[in-house]
Order: structure tokens, then C-alpha cells, then sequence
């Protein structure tokens, strides 16, 4: 088991395990839409949401702890958004150097945070629940092109071998990396930039060499261009009828966030 | 139709930079016939095990798998007749599930979904794995993975079951397992690439050896493993 990458997936036999990985992935989808929705600044609505993804996730036996943690994944990329601070026009708030914040800009970029924390979680309820496999399935079920699905198996697949052909080549380097007392070791920038361009590019070369081979091991048992399942089971809509509900309290707390801003 | 042969006649094939992989090699295996394919490494072996079922295709030469020409038209029965086993598992056990795929071949020879699964179960049943059908692959041993690999081809039904060093990286109880479970199909014919010649004395009748592109020799295991200057010569070694 590689310690690197962790699946997210948790075992268990809750309701929300339980729910069909077609009425789920949507589910999460909707929830995650109607986050990014909602207009900013909202803070109010935004507890709601929490609250919402929250008792979702507790049906699923993950604690909001648990979620809140696990999506903090998302945060270092809304820092793409950290411009809009000193961007935005309005009320200025504090100086930083030469720059000014503003009110306005603060309040746009804590929402644009706090929003794609909600949204990973959102999304989360699915991955923590789901089996990788039952995502999938669910996605070509629900006409994903069947290209975009196994490319997507087929990443999940290799990730594992590849981060294990990359740690043994940071093993086998770290095995020659000796030091003699009194010398320097490591030599210079530059050429520790060659060595570690040399091990991406052999990653690469092995990856491109290993694609071959699962395509000719592919072509061996009969893929002729087109890619074969099983048929879905069919659908059971009262569990998909049970998704509604927090779909439905979704779409009304952006209504909620919609009434709040004309009125504030 | 059972035919479960294969015919090469004078087959040559070059490796797209130009070297020479195989030069006018020629070898017949009869119906239910073991045949062990042995040689130094870079002697063609993978080469030509890989023209079995049509993924090179030969510079000259005729081919002939299970009664049929290797030809375009015929290209989906004879994938359906050769089950190739390669050497490394990671390379063929492709999905993300164990029971993907074994269900893989047989789904993409048009059976319909009963039929599947129950091949899929016997398929694993014959290697032992029947526990691990939802487990994912990444995770297993060698030795598992490659029963799984067989359980794959298996799953096809095939009339000649062609190995790429089988036993390779394989702890002796692993091995073991597998010679015993290759020892157990009786209905296919077997060509094994290896260099376990061990294996080799105990489950194949026929040796052939393979070096530089050429056949070197073609007879009964017992004549080639004792001729020890062949042997040697060839960089291999007595069992």
C-alpha cells in the first residue's frame, strides 16, 4: 500500500453508501452547483450549506470535521483568486506595501474560499462513499463518453505504479548520494536540475513504453476501438427520490442567498 | 472447428529502427502439444510470441493460428483462439478491478452479460482467485497477479494459451502454485517463453531454441536440456 496516495473512499454500510452511484454522482454535482450559485458575501447562507453538506455527510457516517479537513485539499488553489483583494474596487480597508485592500475585494476573495471549500465537499460526499469503480460505471451510465471514462480508469490504475517507479527512483538516488567527510557532496544546482530532468524523463519514457504494452494486451483479448461493459442495473427511483431532498434545501438556500442581498 | 495449432513458416520481422528481431523462423505445434520456448534475453522470444495473435504483423513469411491465415478478416477469431499471458501483469491486468478484467475479453467477444459472468467464475475459479474478483489488482502479489493474468485469457476460452515467462519474479511457493495450475490445462496448447528451465523439464515435452533472431534447435526437452555445449552456447543451463 503506497502511502502517498490514499484512497478516499470509506468503507461502510450507511444510507449514503448504500444510494446508487448514478443518483449520488448527480446529487453531488447539484450540490456543487448550487454552491458556486450562490451570489457573495453571503455568510449566512453560506452556514447553511455547511449545515446541509454536513448532515448529508453525517448520514454517510463522515463527521463535518472530517469533510472540513478533507477538502482544505482545494485551498492553496483559490489562491489564483488572492488578486481580486487588491483589484476589486471599494472602501479601502488596509495597505499592504504599495497596494490597497478593499473591503469589497476581501469579501469576494473569503467568498470565492469559502465556496470552493463547500463545493469540495460537496463533491467529496461522493468520493468518501463510492467505490472508484462504481463512480466510473456511474458516469458511462450516465453517457459520459466511454473514452473519457477509461481514460480516467486507466489513470487511476497507473497512478500507483507510476508513484511506485518514481519513489524507486528517488530510492536509487538517495542510495548513491553518498558524502565523503570534508567534501561537499551533491555538486551544483545545475547538475542536480540534470539528474532530477533525467528521472522525469525516464518516468516518462517508462509510462509511454508500459502504454504500449497495455495495448497490445488490450488488442489481445479482442478490443477492436470500442469498449465493452456491463449493462447498468436498473435504477431505483425512491432512493433517487431520497437524494432530492437535500438537492431541493439547496436550491432553496440560494434562494435564501438571493433574497438576502436585495434585502441587505 | 478445433485446430488448436500453430504454423509459422518462414517468418521475418524487423524492428522498426531496422535490426533484424527474427529471420526466416519456422516452427509447428500440433494440437494439445507443450512447447517451451527458450533463449537468451533479446533473442526474438517476445518478438515472436507477439505475432501469434496478430499485434506484429511479419515482414514475410505465413502464419497460421488454430486452421486460420493471419489475415485482417480473420484477426477477431484468432485473438479469440490464442490467450497471450504477458510477463508483466501490471501490463495486462489494465483495470481497476480483478473482475473487469477478466470479464474484459470475453465482453469484447460479444457474449452476452450471463455468459460473461459465468466464465468470469470459472475463470477465476480455475487459478483460485474467486475471493479477490472485487479487489483491486495494485494491490496483490506477484504470484497473484499473475494467476489473475492467466484468469484473463481463461475467461476466453482459448484453444492455445501462449506465456511470457510465466514464473518470473515469482517466490518458490508462488512458482509452484503456478506450474501446478499450468500443469492443470490439459485442453490448450501451451507455447512457454521462459528461462526457468525447471519448468521447463517438468511441463513441456518439446524445446525450442531461440537465439539471435533464429531457431537454433527444435526436439524433445529431455535431447536439448542434456546437450550441455547447446546449453551452454545459448547462455542457458541445465534445470
Amino acid at each position: 500500500m503506497n502511502p502517498v496516495f490514499r484512497e478516499r473512499y470509506q468503507q461502510g454500510t450507511t444510507a449514503l453508501h448504500r444510494l446508487d452511484a448514478r443518483v449520488k454522482l448527480v446529487m453531488a454535482l447539484l450540490l456543487a452547483l448550487g454552491v458556486s450559485l450562490t451570489p457573495e458575501g453571503v455568510w449566512p447562507v453560506y452556514a447553511l450549506q455547511w449545515c446541509l453538506i454536513a448532515a448529508v455527510g453525517a448520514a454517510g457516517g463522515l463527521s463535518a470535521w472530517r469533510l472540513g479537513r478533507a477538502a482544505a485539499v482545494a485551498l492553496p488553489f483559490t489562491l489564483a483568486a488572492a488578486a481580486l483583494v487588491f483589484t476589486t474596487p471599494g472602501e479601502p480597508v488596509a495597505r499592504a506595501g504599495g497596494l490597497v485592500i478593499t473591503g469589497a475585494g476581501l469579501a469576494r476573495f473569503l467568498s470565492i474560499v469559502l465556496k470552493s471549500w463547500l463545493a469540495v465537499q460537496a463533491a467529496l460526499l461522493l468520493a468518501m462513499t463510492t467505490p472508484f469503480d462504481d463512480i466510473l460505471a456511474a458516469a458511462r451510465s450516465l453517457k459520459v463518453p466511454d473514452t473519457l471514462v477509461a481514460i480516467v480508469g486507466f489513470m487511476y490504475r497507473y497512478l500507483y505504479v507510476l508513484v511506485d517507479e518514481a519513489q524507486s527512483l528517488l530510492r536509487a538516488r538517495a542510495a548513491r548520494s553518498a558524502a565523503l567527510p570534508g567534501k561537499p557532496s551533491g555538486g551544483s544546482l545545475r547538475w542536480r536540475a540534470r539528474v532530477a530532468g533525467g528521472m522525469v524523463g525516464s518516468l516518462f519514457l517508462r509510462s509511454f513504453e508500459r502504454s504500449e504494452r497495455v495495448y497490445a494486451a488490450m488488442l489481445s483479448r479482442g478490443y477492436d476501438g470500442r469498449l465493452r461493459g456491463f449493462a447498468p442495473p436498473p435504477l431505483d427511483w425512491r432512493s433517487a427520490g431520497w437524494a432530492a431532498l437535500p438537492v431541493l434545501l439547496m436550491a432553496v438556500t440560494v434562494v435564501l442567498a438571493f433574497v438576502f442581498r436585495s434585502s441587505a | 472447428m478445433s485446430h488448436h495449432s500453430i504454423e509459422v513458416d518462414g517468418l521475418c520481422y524487423r524492428y522498426p529502427d531496422g535490426r533484424v528481431a527474427l529471420e526466416n523462423v519456422s516452427l509447428h505445434v500440433a494440437p494439445d502439444e507443450k512447447v517451451a520456448l527458450v533463449g537468451p534475453n533479446g533473442a526474438g522470444k517476445s518478438t515472436l510470441l507477439l505475432h501469434l495473435n496478430g499485434v506484429l504483423r511479419p515482414a514475410a513469411g505465413s502464419i497460421r493460428v488454430a486452421g486460420l491465415p493471419l489475415e485482417d478478416r480473420h484477426l477477431g477469431q484468432i485473438r479469440a483462439a490464442v490467450g497471450l499471458v504477458f510477463q508483466n501483469p501490471d501490463d495486462q491486468l489494465f483495470s481497476t478491478r480483478v473482475y473487469d478484467d477478466v470479464a474484459f475479453g470475453p465482453l469484447h467477444l460479444g457474449l452476452d452479460e450471463a455468459e460473461v459472468r459465468a466464465r468470469v467464475a470459472t475463470a477465476l475459479d480455475a487459478v483460485g482467485m474467486s475471493a479477490y474478483a472485487d479487489r483491486s489488482s495494485y494491490h496483490l502479489s506477484m504470484g497473484e497477479k499473475k494467476r489473475i493474468a492467466i484468469a484473463t485469457v481463461l475467461s476466453m476460452s482459448p484453444q492455445i494459451l501462449v506465456l511470457d515467462e510465466p514464473t518470473a519474479g515469482l517466490d518458490p511457493r508462488a512458482r509452484r502454485q503456478l506450474i501446478g495450475l499450468l500443469r492443470g490445462l490439459e485442453q490448450q496448447t501451451m507455447l512457454i517463453s521462459t528461462h526457468d528451465m525447471r519448468l521447463v523439464s517438468e511441463l513441456c515435452s518439446r524445446t525450442i531454441v531461440l537465439d539471435g533472431g533464429h531457431i537454433i534447435a527444435d526436439g524433445p526437452t529431455q535431447v536439448i536440456l542434456s546437450d550441455d555445449a547447446l546449453l551452454e552456447r545459448h547462455g542457458l543451463e541445465r534445470p
